[in-house]
């Protein structure tokens, strides 16, 4: 590798360039904007007017703590879904494997609109195939849209169903690039399958399972299109709200850009908290 | 299956019993997209359980596009996202080429950066964002706004860089003690290596531009500059609308990506994963 400062950002300038406009300036910019009253004209400087609404705000609450337990319950479920795929897609004894991975990576593919529209129709009341069959079998119907806890367990089941198979193949990936002679080693040793597992594949995955939560949390703590789309807005009343829907909501419906940039950053804060206490759990063990 | 022991027979039996219901569970939403996308509305909303296609895929078609010119809609989302994905791929390789391959003051503050910015939402540059394109620059509603500001991603530069660094050195410095300018190594020597590498990192591009939702909604939100998932998005909801329809729109959105991740799973699989091998 060779010292050159002048080739090295002839090759970087673009993207430089495009990563300043569009992301440098806008990081800082909208958190100045926080501090701004927005909905005058001019815009006027007024440091506790977002922040100091925020703090007091129902409707903040209401989605901080929707999206919080959708990030709590739903990435954990769906990385150990994800880890039971790959770990099982990754059985030599498995036959007829292409079609399983088709099955599990296939939804990485399709678009939130879509399938958001699918699901809507696949849970409706009277006329959804899951209440048919959930009748079909003798159980009773449920009815997803109408009250919150039905509501948020189908936001949760529509995104793990997206992309659950997704955190397989990184997890898969990981695993496969774990040397196979320790494994042999393992079984000439007569350690089980399952001790293999816990004692061989789990620590060496970690920091794949790392970057895989990172992911998660990130792209949870921003859910927007299934509770705009599914349950139509974040409803009932609100009950399935998010974080990433009052953003929309007081940004874009309201056009408050000073507060929506408050919703914004609290989520930045909670992403970046919730990361460094992650990379500095697993540095800790290490 | 005789060289199996009965033991592993046992196993293998296991294994598939569980996967089986779960992979079909899984392949359940897809397929019910299908079944509905040929029935028509009255059969969607009947009393009866329906699991196979019937034959109104064409009429729901139709419907859709009464509702809205999706037809256009999917010509501008073919078009951005090959735009997009060209420019991304050129930029994030150059990037990715400038950070693997050369020493440089300020290095590591690039690197850092970019990887700080994995654990960034999104949500947080879009106002801004908006404002920008929006009102500074009056670029609302056009192939620009939904093309340029994506541009940046973390993700591909790291996997670009990933991918020149594994090169052996003497490769491009025999092509220097020739005199071969930096810009004609990378473009004639690295680029052509890197083909696997950037084929994987086009289809994630294309993919991303093609079903990108939030950005498009916001900024082109005028009827005739929409894309296809803001056009179909905008039925989801209304009360006269038809369901086969937006199931019709919902299968041409997906179809065409599910035949390229059949056809080029290999390359699919490799871009999405580069996250996991460091």
């Amino acid at each position: 590798m060779r010292n050159r400062n002048a080739t090295a950002y002839r090759f970087l300038a673009p993207y430089l360039l495009i990563f300043s406009v569009f992301w440098v300036w806008p990081i800082i910019s909208s958190f100045l904007i926080s501090f701004q009253a927005t909905r005058t004209v001019p815009w006027r400087f007024a440091p506790g007017f977002n922040w100091g609404r925020l703090i007091g705000d129902p409707a903040f609450f209401n989605a901080l703590k929707n999206t919080l337990l959708i990030l709590v319950i739903q990435v954990p479920v769906m990385i150990a879904l994800a880890m039971v795929m790959a770990v099982l897609l990754n059985s030599p004894l498995l036959k007829a494997r292409g079609l399983y991975r088709f099955a599990f990576f296939a939804p990485v593919v399709v678009g939130e609109v879509a399938y958001s529209a699918v699901f809507r129709l696949m849970f409706s009341l009277d006329f959804g195939i899951v209440n048919k069959l959930l009748n079909s079998v003798g159980l009773p119907k449920i009815d997803w849209f109408s009250n919150v806890t039905p509501a948020m367990a189908l936001i949760m089941i529509a995104v793990t169903w997206r992309w659950a198979g997704y955190n397989a193949i990184i997890l898969l990936a990981g695993m496969q690039s774990i040397p196979e002679d320790v494994y042999e080693a393992a079984t000439l040793d007569r350690v089980s399958k399952l001790k293999q597992f816990f004692y061989i594949t789990l620590p060496l995955l970690k920091p794949v399972i790392v970057f895989c939560l990172v992911l998660s949390i990130i792209g949870t703590m921003q859910l927007f299109t299934e509770p705009f789309l599914i349950t139509e807005r974040g409803g009932p009343g609100g009950g399935t709200e998010t974080l990433g829907l009052l953003l929309y909501r007081q940004g874009f419906r309201s056009l408050n850009f000073g507060y929506a940039s408050a919703v914004a950053y609290t989520m930045a804060a909670l992403a970046i908290a919730i990361t460094l206490v992650q990379l500095w759990l697993t540095r800790e063990k290490q | 299956m005789s060289s199996l022991s009965s033991a592993k027979l046992r196993r293998s039996i296991a294994l598939h019993l569980f996967l089986t219901p779960l992979a079909l569970i899984w392949l359940f939403p897809l397929w019910m997209m299908v079944v509905f996308s040929t029935m028509p509305d009255n059969g969607i909303f009947s009393p009866g359980i329906e699991l196979l296609p019937h034959g109104n895929f064409i009429d729901n078609f139709n419907n859709l596009q009464r509702d809205t010119d999706f037809v256009g809609a999917i010509g501008i989302s073919v078009s951005v996202a090959v735009t997009y994905t060209v420019l991304s791929v050129l930029l994030t390789s150059m990037a990715g080429w400038a950070l693997a391959r050369y020493q440089f003051f300020g290095k590591g503050v690039v690197v850092g950066i970019i990887f700080g910015t994995i654990t960034l939402p999104y949500a947080v540059v879009l106002i801004p964002q908006f404002i920008m394109v929006a009102r500074d620059f009056q670029l609302a509603n056009t192939w620009v706004a939904l093309i340029v500001p994506p541009l940046f991603n973390s993700l591909g530069v790291l996997f670009m860089r990933q991918s020149f660094s594994m090169m052996p050195d003497d490769l491009f410095d025999a092509a220097r003690v020739e005199g071969v300018k930096e810009w004609r190594i990378f473009l004639f020597v690295a680029l052509p290596l890197a083909r696997p590498m950037l084929a994987a990192l086009a289809i994630i591009l294309f993919l991303a531009s093609w079903n990108n939702y939030l950005w498009p909604l916001l900024i082109n939100s005028q009827p005739g500059s929409m894309t296809a998932p803001v056009a179909l998005g905008t039925l989801i909801g209304l009360t006269k609308v038809s369901w086969g329809g937006i199931m019709a729109g919902a299968v041409m959105l997906t179809v065409p990506m599910l035949i390229v991740f059949v056809l080029l799973q290999r390359h699919f699989i490799a871009g999405i994963a580069a996250g996991a091998v460091k």
